[in-house]
């Protein structure tokens, strides 16, 4: 039943032509910056590197610096909150949400299969972006390992920002409501830490321990550590869980 | 099999903080049966409705659905279940078949099954004209139908329309008429209204709502009047004539050659009876006067009005 709903939701999504325009976009906005680095590499960065005998290479100039950039996730939580707008929010306020309330489907199965819907567009989203590099073999050797790892990193970002954006539609049946909520969420988990170094208690062992960028950056550098993965996949599952209670008492009203 | 309770409901009420909204409820609906759910604006018909399709959690009673319990086994239940919310619950940017076949997905049926369902209810509810459109095109007849239609997709036992005529001209009016008169065939309907002529029309019994209270549960044409019945004559005899005959009490015009008697006495239809005969005044029609739902519905609501 999940399969069944998140593969008719993911056909809807994919059919709409907001998701392509953001997905044109995207892609547009990541690929200049891509060709910017591979740019600054090839004239600032290379003839040091030489000169210095570093063994700094692309991998830790280009590819690094591309997966870290605020400019993905800035997209890919831009995705989320297109996601945020049309999971659940838009059909609250057409009232279309009272089919799914009276149907035999338990919420559980309603959050699960649109979250996978959410989920397989911002990997869809995200799937030129670990294409790029890889173009870079033409010329020179990629570390497919640290590929595979900032990979598993964005496919962890994207279950958590889905998350994030199937709770925030819960919240409102106003789908712009739905989709600022899902940003500020998003910022609030990315910079939380950032917030915290300015107030000058750094380090706070608890707000450290929240910023997603703590858990996102050693996966982009090739460390792939249990705790990190665990992190992602329980704020995530923690969203889920409230989306449920939430359209649980949404549906009877009590 | 043909009075199977399909509908049973009992003590349903429902508050909203310190307002209650409905209270003691009983509804009963049995398959073939057509039940109106009347009232004004107001009067609770949605909030009872909803409660109904598990959608509104019922504050006190209970809710059996082809003998499952709403509360207990949800999902057996819903899928018992077709619903037609007030405003129908359709995906504007979806074409009519398209939507059709996500509301027979969520009601769980089989895969195989949710194409012939689909023709079938394309058909019956004389959809297929439209069934590549977009559903966000289509007139609000169309998308009232659709809404029928998905509440149909999946065959279910009892059916709860939600002022299903609401906002249409009076030629799609009738269109939705004749289609609820057919699903009766198969189905228990329950679909509330505050057009009187609809639930006279339609239904073979009538709840009225008032104020959150059911103030009254029976046939749509009231219980018929011993004491007044309806004559026409071929060649009607003056008013006074009928009413020196002993027992007729009063005698009012009924149209062109009708009167309505209001009668003392069970000897007085005799007498009236043997003077036709005797004077040749030709009886076309004898018939006891019903009240008009009208009646029952201005009596009872402006009865409780006052009362309140």
């Amino acid at each position: 039943m999940i399969l069944r709903l998140a593969w008719r939701e993911f056909r809807l999504i994919v059919l709409s032509p907001l998701a392509w325009l953001l997905m044109a976009a995207s892609q547009l906005v990541t690929a200049w910056w891509f060709l910017l680095l591979v740019e600054q590499y090839r004239t600032r960065y290379e003839p040091v590197v030489v000169q210095v005998n570093s063994p700094m290479g692309v991998n830790d100039l280009v590819v690094l610096p591309f997966f870290g950039s605020v400019l993905l996730l800035a997209m890919l939580l831009l995705g989320a909150a297109l996601m945020a707008m049309r999971l659940l929010a838009e059909e609250r306020r057409s009232g279309g949400i009272q089919l799914l309330f009276a149907a035999p489907l338990r919420m559980t199965e309603l959050v699960l299969g649109r979250y996978l819907a959410g989920l397989g567009f911002l990997l869809l989203l995200a799937l030129p972006w670990l294409v790029m590099p890889l173009s870079l073999e033409l010329g020179t050797v990629v570390d497919r390992g640290r590929l595979l790892s900032s990979g598993l990193g964005l496919v962890l970002l994207a279950a958590l920002f889905a998350a994030i954006a199937m709770y925030a539609s819960s919240l409102s049946a106003q789908p712009t409501v739905a989709a600022l909520v899902t940003v500020v969420i998003g910022l609030m988990l990315l910079g939380v830490d950032a917030g915290a170094r300015f107030m000058g208690d750094y380090p706070d062992a608890v707000l450290a321990w929240f910023s997603a960028l703590n858990h996102y950056e050693p996966l982009v550098q090739g460390v792939v550590s249990t705790s990190n993965i665990a992190y992602f996949l329980l704020l995530s599952a923690g969203f889920l869980v409230f989306s449920v209670r939430r359209l649980d008492a949404l549906r009877m009203q009590v | 099999m043909t009075d199977q309770m399909l509908l049973d409901a009992s003590g349903l009420g429902r508050w909203f903080g310190d307002r209650r909204a409905v209270s003691d409820v009983d509804l009963q609906v049995r398959r073939g049966d057509v039940l109106g759910l009347l009232g004004l604006n107001g009067a609770g018909k949605t909030t009872t409705v909803r409660m109904l399709c598990g959608t509104l959690a019922p504050s006190a009673g209970r809710i059996r659905i082809d003998g499952l319990d709403l509360l207990d086994q949800p999902v057996l239940a819903r899928a018992r279940l077709g619903y037609l919310p007030e405003v129908p619950p359709v995906h504007p940017e979806t074409t009519v078949e398209e939507y059709l076949r996500y509301a027979a997905l969520v009601r769980r049926m089989p895969r195989r099954a949710i194409a012939a369902a689909v023709a079938r209810v394309l058909e019956r509810c004389d959809l297929g004209a439209v069934r590549r459109r977009l559903i966000r095109n289509l007139s609000k007849g169309f998308r009232q139908r659709v809404g029928i239609a998905q509440a149909i997709v999946h065959a279910p036992a009892l059916i709860v329309l939600d002022e299903p005529t609401a906002g249409l001209d009076p030629h799609q009016v009738s269109g939705i008429r004749a289609l609820i008169a057919e699903l009766r065939r198969d189905h228990a309907v329950l679909f509330s209204s505050h057009i009187l002529s609809e639930v006279q029309a339609l239904c073979d019994r009538v709840t009225i709502l008032h104020h959150g209270r059911q103030i009254y549960s029976g046939s749509p044409q009231g219980e018929p009047n011993t004491n007044r019945v309806l004559v026409r004559f071929r060649s009607s005899p003056s008013p006074q004539m009928l009413v020196s005959i002993p027992g007729v009490e009063s005698v009012e015009r009924y149209g062109e050659q009708g009167f309505v008697l209001t009668l003392m006495l069970d000897t007085a239809l005799d007498a009236v009876l043997r003077q036709a005969v005797e004077h040749g005044w030709g009886l076309l029609e004898l018939s006891p006067v019903r009240p008009t739902l009208e009646q029952i519905f201005l009596e009872l609501t402006t009865g409780k009005e006052a009362a309140a």
